[in-house]
């Protein structure tokens, strides 16, 4: 086990060092230049330097003077020695900012992640255990809704209704006019009051997927002969299906549960965007589209780091749920 | 049974009768074939199967694959929701009268083994709690005793104590039908269907499993319904044979009077074929032609007259009834009707 771990988290370091330079290559070779565009911007005003010196001072300022070799291995340098150098476009070093933005990005995530699954997981063995009747139509059905409406739809819709039409949430924002003006606790749940839309579009729209997944697997299970074993010993139907048949479907959830773990530090770009909320994938977004190249580094890196260590996670969590599986 | 009568018209009832642990009688399930949300047919899985069953007697039930063997014993366990007409009563009682709560405590009287040990053992439990498990929730045996009592069950299936905590996939195909035998066992009961039980085995470990049934059948007066398509073994087994046809019983008697004289000319097909391990006999084997017919659309009159080298006219209209040729031996052929008088007692069955 210990030895697998270790052998894990090298090839770990291999994939990530791969990793990291073709997100640099591609920042690099992103035909949207911070450098060009602040160049531009310092050479219109009256009496400046013209374009061409401004271009080269500022390359030179920014390290993009030198070639992508070995500009990659300046940024692994500081990367390594826990440099993550200032962001372009925010003007603030790149760990503070990231700081700011992803923890609300993460409660976000980690709220409609577990709402995801407390839905999810339920209808979908309900679903199974009930194949074909009015129930597993509707719950699939519900599904698929989930699944074919886009974020933005679906947002824009809550809005209409429980914006415009009731009156219940602001539009867009986390913060209400009055906040600064609030107590400690009325400010969290001003917060938290500007967070249900958003989060009720995430849950929302990512229910189907898992609930599809759960009643797929569920009802391979059930289909299986131990599980007409069990019946055949005169078990109840509800120990049946929970503790042998929900048990089996357990193993296939674990890699997902595993694989979700960089989902809830990415941020949700279309839906942050869309209700204006100051989180990280709203912050990368606009990093990205402006060429910051050490913010967009840092994140793309962290969310590799997350992944390959979800991965991890969800191999040693295989081990545990299934007996067959021994690591060795 | 109003249901039963709708659908076979000549159907009577069967009184209980003590001599037997089970009576079948004139079984029917069938399959519904769904196209989309439109049932368009069925598959008649069986058929029509009668016959009855002594204590501490073995039956075996044998047959092409597909003739409904594995149906029938998964539909006398009530492991199907429902059956489609026809009776089981075991103990004298319609085992799909009972209520569900009735059926669970009825389950630690009848058992199965089933075909596969590969895949009719759930992956994730420790074998003591997949032969405990029941045990516990049926409340067998009080709890102090309960560690002992699996280890003993466990002993008597030729399994060590030690296993107890070692999963499925850890044991071989043998064991594993140990354990699936342990685990039928655990719960104390008077029958047990023994869905081929060997055949996913290698031939050395048949005969350990078989003589290991037998062992068990004597000490504890099991009652077995052993389905098999083996006849070889089916004969080293069973005290009565039934041999079964696109969901019927052709024929149906004591293992010695079957094998002896076999009458139905499936019968005699599916004997012929048995190999005898010695090259200087000649055997004489008759081979069918065609296939096995599709059972959602069984041929008219005899099912078998596809088939059948003595096809009579009427065998393709009419369909035969079930006769006693020789006490205790029956057959539904209409080859088997000039005997007249001696068929006519039969009908009373």
């Amino acid at each position: 086990m210990r030895k697998f771990i270790l052998k894990r988290l090298a090839l770990s370091v291999l994939i990530l060092f791969c990793v990291t330079f073709i997100i640099y290559l591609l920042m690099r070779c992103l035909p949207a230049s911070f450098v060009e565009s602040r160049a531009m911007q310092l050479a219109v005003a009256p009496g400046a330097k013209p374009y061409e010196e401004w271009l080269a001072q500022l390359n030179a300022m920014y390290g993009l003077d030198k070639n992508i070799i070995l500009g990659y291995l300046g940024w692994l340098k500081d990367f390594c020695t826990g440099n993550f150098g200032d962001s372009w476009k925010y003007t603030v070093p790149v760990i503070e900012k990231f700081n700011d933005t992803v923890w609300l990005s993460f409660i976000m995530g980690a709220i409609s992640f577990f709402f995801e699954i407390i839905i999810a997981v339920p209808l979908g063995v309900i679903a199974a255990t009930k194949q074909y009747s009015r129930t597993d139509y509707a719950i699939s059905t519900f599904a698929l809704i989930g699944i074919s409406l886009p974020s933005f739809f679906f947002a824009t819709l809550l809005k209409l209704f429980f914006s415009v039409k009731l009156g219940w949430f602001d539009l867009v924002g986390l913060v209400s006019r009055n906040y600064t003006q609030l107590t400690p606790f009325g400010q969290f749940m001003d917060k938290a009051h500007h967070l249900v839309l958003p989060i009720l579009t995430l849950t929302i729209v990512s229910i189907g997927s898992l609930m599809r997944y759960v009643r797929t697997n569920m009802l391979e299970v059930l289909n299986a002969d131990y599980i007409r074993t069990a019946r055949a010993k005169g078990l109840s139907e509800r120990k049946v299906i929970y503790h042998h048949a929900f048990r089996n479907t357990m193993i296939p959830l674990v890699t997902i549960i595993g694989g979700s773990l960089p989902g809830l530090f990415s941020g949700a770009l279309i839906t942050e965007q869309l209700f204006g909320i100051p989180g990280i994938g709203y912050a990368s977004f606009y990093a990205m589209v402006i060429g910051d190249i050490p913010f967009s580094m840092f994140y793309m890196t962290f969310l590799a780091v997350l992944t390959l260590l979800g991965n991890l996670l969800a191999d040693i969590l295989y081990a545990v749920v299934d007996p067959r599986v021994r690591i060795a | 049974m109003a249901k039963a009568k709708q659908i076979d018209a000549s159907f009577t009832p069967v009184t209980p009768d003590e001599q037997y642990i089970l009576q079948v009688n004139a079984l029917k399930k069938y399959f519904p074939i769904k196209d989309g949300m439109r049932v368009v047919g069925q598959v008649k899985a069986v058929d029509g199967v009668t016959f009855n069953l002594k204590r501490g007697s073995t039956m075996g039930l044998v047959g092409e694959s597909g003739c409904g063997k594995t149906t029938t014993g998964r539909t006398i366990l009530r492991l199907y929701d429902d059956k489609t007409a026809g009776q089981v009563l075991f103990n004298g009682k319609e085992v799909y009268d009972l209520s569900q709560k009735e059926l669970r405590a009825l389950r630690t009287k009848m058992q199965i083994i089933f075909q596969d040990p590969f895949s009719s053992l759930s992956p994730r439990m420790p074998v003591g709690e997949i032969i405990g498990e029941a045990v516990r929730e049926h409340k067998l045996v009080p709890k102090a005793e309960f560690n002992d009592y699996i280890d003993q069950v466990m002993d008597n299936c030729g399994l060590q104590p030690f296993h107890r905590q070692r999963y499925p996939h850890e044991f071989s195909g043998g064991q594993r039908q140990r354990i699936c035998i342990a685990r039928a066992l655990a719960l104390n009961p008077e029958f047990i269907v023994c869905d081929e039980p060997v055949s996913a085995l290698d031939v050395s470990i048949q005969a350990q499993i078989i003589n290991l049934l037998k062992e068990l059948q004597e000490k504890y007066e099991l009652t077995y319904l052993f389905i098999s398509h083996d006849l070889s073994v089916v004969e080293h087994i069973s005290d009565a044979v039934g041999v079964m046809y696109l969901g019927s019983l052709v024929e149906y008697g004591s293992t010695e009077d079957i094998f002896r004289n076999p009458l139905h000319p499936y019968t005699k097909a599916l004997f012929s074929a048995i190999p005898i391990p010695d090259p200087t006999i000649k055997m004489n084997r008759i081979v069918l032609e065609g296939s096995i017919p599709s059972p959602a659309n069984p041929p008219k009159g005899c099912k078998f007259h596809t088939r059948c080298k003595y096809c009579m006219e009427r065998c393709k209209q009419e369909t035969p009834v079930q006769r006693e040729i020789e006490p205790g031996h029956y057959v539904v052929c209409h080859l088997y009707d000039e005997e007249g008088a001696a068929g006519e007692t039969a009908e009373n069955v």
